[in-house]
C-alpha cells in the first residue's frame, strides 16, 4: 500500500482508519452497509487504557506521558477469518464493528467492504485533516527582523 | 489523625441533593451538554486530560460538568476513573516530528523550514473583553489556504547537526511508571517528565517563573513550540505487529539554554523538554523550564539551592490531587485528636496560671 514492502501494510492502514474514526460514523456506515456476518466473539468488547509514551527531547529516552482510553474486541467469522478491533475511546459497538470489518477485509468481499466502510472513513478523516492544514497554512507568517538602533 | 465518625447520613443526603441542584443552576437557563463543554471549553477539557493523565475528551467534559467547573475536582474524578481501567499496554513513543501541526513557532529561528504557523492562538489578541460573545455573536469562519504539505523538522535537529546542542541519551524501552510504583528519589529524567506532565499547571508555572527570575539561572529560549495531532501506535501481540490505536492532540515545547560547559561537558546549548496532552502551551513551556532546572546534576552544574533545582520539593508537590487530598482532609472530623489537644492546652494553661499566681504570692 505504501510501497514499503511491509506485508502487513494494507491491514495496518485499515485498522488505523477504523481506530481513529468517530464511533458514530462507523456505526452509520455499518448500518447502511447492512452487514450481519455469522461470527463468534473471541474476546468480548473490553474498555481499557493504553499508556502513551513520548521521548525526552523528542528523540531521547522514552517516558510515560499519560493514558488514553481504548476499546478492543476480537471475532471469528463462520468462514474462519479472525478480526481484531482496537479503537480509541469507550465505544463497545465501535470495537465490535471494527473487528468484524477487519475480518471481512480478509475475505473475498474485501473490495465491497473497503468501498462501503473503510474508504468513506478514510476520506472523511483526510478531508478533516486537509481542512485543518489549510486553516493552519492561512496563519503562516514571515517574521522580519527590524534593524536595531545603530550603535 | 482522621477518625471515623458515625451519623449525619440524612444531612449528607440533603447536601448531595442540594449540590446536584446547584450544579444544574437556574432552571430557566438551558442545561449545558457534555458536547458543548467538549467543543467550546476545549482548553479546560485539555487541562483535565493532561493532569488527570487520561486522554478522553468525552470523560473530561463530563467530569467538568459534574465538578461544576472546578477543574481540580474534575481531575480527581478522572484519576479515580483511570484506576478502574485495565492496562492494555504501552505505546511506542509518539513521533512528534510527524505531528500534523495546527501551530508551530520558533523564537530562535525566524526562517524555520516548514514555516512559522500561528494557529488558533491568543497571542496578538488585545485581551479586551468581547461583548459580542455575550450577545450571541456569530464566529467568523477561518480562512483557508491551499498548500502543498510540508515537513516540519524539529528545529533542534539543525543545532544537533553542528554538535552545538547536548545530545539526548537513549533510555530503556519501558520507562518507570509512577502510577505503578511509588515515586522514589533520586528520580531519573523519564520519571521526572512523567511527574511534570501530569503536575498542576499553576505549580509548574510558578516553578518555571522562579527560574526566569533568577532562582537557578537558566535563561531559556523557546527553540520550538508545536501543537497538533500525533498517531498513537502500539504492538498488538495477537496481530504480531504494531498498529495505530488512535491519535492524540499534543503540545510540545523544546527550549534551548546557554551552557558554559562544566568539568565533563564542552560549552554547548542544553535542552529542556515539555510534552503535554492537548493544547496546553503555558504548561508545556513551564514543563520545559522546570525539566531543564532539574537536570543540574546530570549536566555537572552547581546546585545553587534554587527551589526549582530541588527534585524532592518539585516532584513531591507538583501533583494537585495528592496536594488537595492532604490539604482538604483537615476539614474532616478530627474530634478525637482535637479533644486531646484541648486537654493538653487546658493542662498547660492551668500549670502556667498556677505558676504566675505562685510567683505573685511570693
Amino acid at each position: 500500500m505504501d510501497g514499503s514492502g511491509d506485508p502487513n501494510a494494507a491491514r495496518k492502514a485499515w485498522l488505523s482508519v477504523l481506530a481513529k474514526a468517530q464511533a458514530a460514523d462507523v456505526a452509520a456506515l455499518w448500518v447502511e452497509a447492512g452487514y450481519a456476518p455469522d461470527h463468534e466473539v473471541l474476546r468480548a468488547p473490553e474498555i481499557g487504557a493504553v499508556m502513551v509514551r513520548g521521548r525526552a527531547g523528542a528523540v531521547g529516552a522514552p517516558f510515560n506521558l499519560g493514558e488514553m482510553t481504548v476499546t478492543r474486541c476480537s471475532v471469528r467469522l463462520a468462514s474462519g477469518e479472525v478480526g481484531h478491533g482496537y479503537v480509541q475511546g469507550r465505544g463497545k459497538d465501535h470495537a465490535v464493528q471494527a473487528a468484524l470489518t477487519d475480518a471481512l477485509m480478509q475475505t473475498a468481499d474485501a473490495p465491497a467492504v473497503e468501498a462501503a466502510i473503510v474508504a468513506p472513513l478514510r476520506d472523511a478523516a483526510g478531508a478533516k485533516r486537509a481542512t485543518r492544514a489549510a486553516k493552519a497554512a492561512a496563519t503562516k507568517v514571515n517574521f522580519f527582523t527590524m534593524v536595531r538602533g545603530e550603535d | 489523625m482522621y477518625v471515623a465518625v458515625k451519623g449525619g447520613e440524612k444531612a449528607i443526603d440533603a447536601a448531595h441533593a442540594w449540590l446536584a441542584e446547584e450544579r444544574r443552576g437556574p432552571e430557566d437557563v438551558a442545561e449545558l451538554s457534555v458536547d458543548q463543554i467538549k467543543g467550546q471549553l476545549k482548553l479546560a477539557v485539555n487541562r483535565v486530560m493532561a493532569e488527570g493523565s487520561l486522554y478522553d475528551p468525552d470523560l473530561a467534559a463530563l467530569a467538568i460538568k459534574q465538578a461544576r467547573g472546578d477543574l481540580i475536582e474534575a481531575i480527581f474524578l478522572i484519576r479515580a476513573y483511570r484506576t478502574t481501567l485495565p492496562r492494555f499496554g504501552g505505546s511506542t513513543p509518539v513521533d512528534t516530528e510527524t505531528m500534523a501541526c495546527d501551530r508551530r513557532v520558533s523564537a530562535t529561528f525566524k526562517d524555520a523550514p516548514g514555516g512559522q504557523v500561528l494557529g488558533p492562538t491568543f497571542d496578538y489578541t488585545h485581551r479586551l473583553l468581547d461583548f459580542k460573545l455575550a450577545a450571541d455573536g456569530e464566529a467568523p469562519s477561518a480562512p483557508e489556504r491551499a498548500e502543498m504539505p510540508e515537513t516540519k523538522p524539529h528545529i533542534m535537529s539543525f543545532l544537533d547537526r553542528e554538535d552545538l546542542i547536548q545530545p539526548e541519551p537513549e533510555g530503556p524501552e519501558t520507562p518507570p511508571d509512577l502510577t505503578r510504583e511509588p515515586l522514589e528519589l533520586p528520580a531519573n529524567r523519564p520519571l521526572r517528565l512523567q511527574s511534570l506532565t501530569r503536575g498542576d499547571e499553576g505549580f509548574i508555572l510558578g516553578m518555571a517563573y522562579s527560574t526566569q527570575r533568577g532562582y537557578a539561572r537558566n535563561h531559556a529560549f523557546v527553540a520550538e513550540l508545536r501543537i497538533g495531532t500525533c498517531a498513537v501506535e502500539m504492538d498488538i501481540p495477537e496481530l504480531g505487529f504494531a498498529i495505530e490505536v488512535g491519535e492524540v492532540e499534543l503540545t510540545e515545547c523544546e527550549t534551548v539554554n546557554q551552557f558554559q560547559g562544566s568539568k565533563t561537558e564542552p560549552p554547548q546549548f542544553t535542552r529542556g523538554y515539555g510534552l503535554v496532552f492537548g493544547m496546553c502551551e503555558r504548561k508545556a513551556i513551564s514543563m520545559a523550564l522546570v525539566d531543564r532546572a532539574l537536570r543540574w546534576k546530570e549536566l555537572g552544574e552547581d546546585n545553587v539551592g534554587a527551589p526549582a533545582q530541588d527534585e524532592e520539593f518539585v516532584l513531591y508537590h507538583a501533583d494537585n490531587i495528592q496536594a488537595t487530598g492532604f490539604l482538604e482532609h483537615i476539614k474532616l472530623p478530627h474530634y478525637v485528636d482535637f479533644q486531646s489537644e484541648l486537654e493538653l492546652i487546658r493542662k498547660l494553661r492551668r500549670e502556667a496560671i498556677g505558676n504566675v499566681r505562685q510567683e505573685a504570692a511570693e
